[in-house]
């Protein structure tokens, strides 16, 4: 195991009873970048990071957070400390004080930076006095991450971090990642909102029923994922289209859209070979291309 | 300095990026000499990974249009090379015109011509010279 992977799993599984949440989950997370993790609910993301954490125990395989095996469970304790986890349901004590909720979780940290706390409360506006029980969905999700930012650690892993945040909530979320990004901290976050992963992401993963179906940096789709529109005079052949790289054909009539994850030269060399009518080649943006890749078959 | 990148086009975002500061230089925007905000402050105004900014600075100092001073950040330089390429440029402007005359011509219309620009810019600089 290598310095340039902060997260690496070989084998990764969790199964509950007959059902497996994550299947032999092979990830690597490059140190240094801002990755994006993304699935649809049930997915197996959550249960990935907690596996990570130490917070569930894995079925079989095994991974490496930080260069330290998550089986050796007295070097993970140490490991752990130089990472920084907002969870998915954000549990902070209800009976507390958001200021108390701030001044008991600082106590643990040694990476704690006291002006950056105090920063970010005027930031994001957070009443200090009112009980978390109190506070609104988005409040809660901003002491959260709070909680998190405030500290360095050596790297951030975010269940859902932009929950419940209004716009100005998620513009200053992603900014603040993007500074601690440039600050050497690597990024590790779940989430929903493709836009965003969209603008600030190195590097994408997309997980669908515990399998991981798109590891690629966004430069790498950006610039090789292409929706090829082609008509032709009678109704094509499909096979004679499926070349490496095509990822779905639909066919109707005499029209047909092809996805390829690459390799969309050769699909147009052919489409003219087979004398199509009109051959139109579009980018296809990250939505799209989560939406072709976890549709059922 | 304003720069603008579209993440939902078939473009990486530095190559955007490498566009925009060449573009700034070879219209005067930027002068030789000028400095260019530091990776982090442009990549949070940005709001893109502070990796975009590095490549792109690093790929613009490969070409020689800017230069990376540790500490202080880039610099512009290359000056001569920017004006030929601004001469390129306009010669460049002119194929074009003459290009979509001619098409017009034969009967194409602009939004047909459009759409085949962008099929052929949508093929990297290596394929295409193979085609």
């Amino acid at each position: 195991m290598t310095d340039t992977f902060v997260i690496e799993t070989r084998g990764l599984t969790k199964s509950y009873g007959n059902a497996e949440a994550v299947r032999e989950l092979n990830l690597s997370v490059g140190a240094g970048h801002i990755t994006a993790f993304l699935g649809r609910n049930g997915a197996g993301k959550s249960t990935t990071i907690k596996m990570l954490l130490g917070i569930i125990r894995p079925t079989a395989g095994e991974a490496v957070l930080l260069g330290t095996r998550i089986a050796d469970l007295k070097g993970s304790r140490e490991t752990r400390r130089r990472v920084a986890y907002v969870s998915e349901d954000k549990p902070l004590y209800r009976y507390m004080t958001a200021e108390q909720m701030i001044r008991f979780a600082s106590s643990f940290y040694p990476d704690w930076r006291a002006a950056d706390a105090k920063k970010l409360v005027k930031e994001y506006d957070l009443p200090l006095d009112r009980k978390v029980k109190s506070l609104s969905k988005g409040m809660r999700t901003k002491l959260a991450l709070l909680l998190a930012f405030a500290r360095r650690p050596d790297l951030l892993i975010l269940d859902e971090p932009s929950e419940g945040l209004d716009p100005v909530g998620i513009e200053h979320l992603l900014r603040t990642l993007v500074a601690r990004s440039a600050e050497g901290v690597s990024v590790f976050f779940s989430s929903h909102q493709i836009a965003e992963v969209e603008r600030i992401a190195d590097h994408v993963c997309i997980l669908d029923k515990g399998c991981l179906l798109v590891d690629a940096s966004l430069d790498q789709l950006r610039q090789f994922y292409r929706r090829i529109d082609l008509v032709f005079s009678s109704a094509p052949v499909e096979d004679k289209l499926r070349v490496p790289g095509v990822e779905r054909i639909q066919t109707t009539g005499n029209q047909m859209t092809i996805f390829a994850s690459w390799n969309a030269e050769e699909v147009i060399e052919r489409a003219n070979v087979l004398n199509a009518t009109s051959v139109q080649v579009a980018p296809v943006g990250l939505r799209d291309i989560f939406l072709e890749m976890v549709k059922e078959e | 300095m304003f720069f603008t990148l579209t993440p939902t086009t078939g473009q990486p975002l530095y190559l955007q990026l490498m566009q925009q500061i060449r573009h700034a230089a070879e219209t005067g925007t930027l002068q030789d000499g000028d400095q260019l905000p530091g990776v982090r402050t442009l990549a949070e105004e940005l709001v893109v990974s502070p990796n975009t900014v590095v490549k792109a600075y690093c790929e613009l100092e490969h070409e020689g249009l800017l230069e990376l001073r540790q500490g202080s950040g880039a610099f512009v330089i290359g000056k001569r090379r920017t004006r030929s390429l601004a001469d390129h440029v306009q010669a460049a402007r002119k194929l074009i015109r003459d290009l979509i005359q001619q098409l017009r011509e034969v009967g194409l219309l602009d939004e047909e011509i459009r759409r085949a620009f962008e099929a052929e810019l949508l093929y990297p600089p290596e394929i295409a010279k193979k085609r």
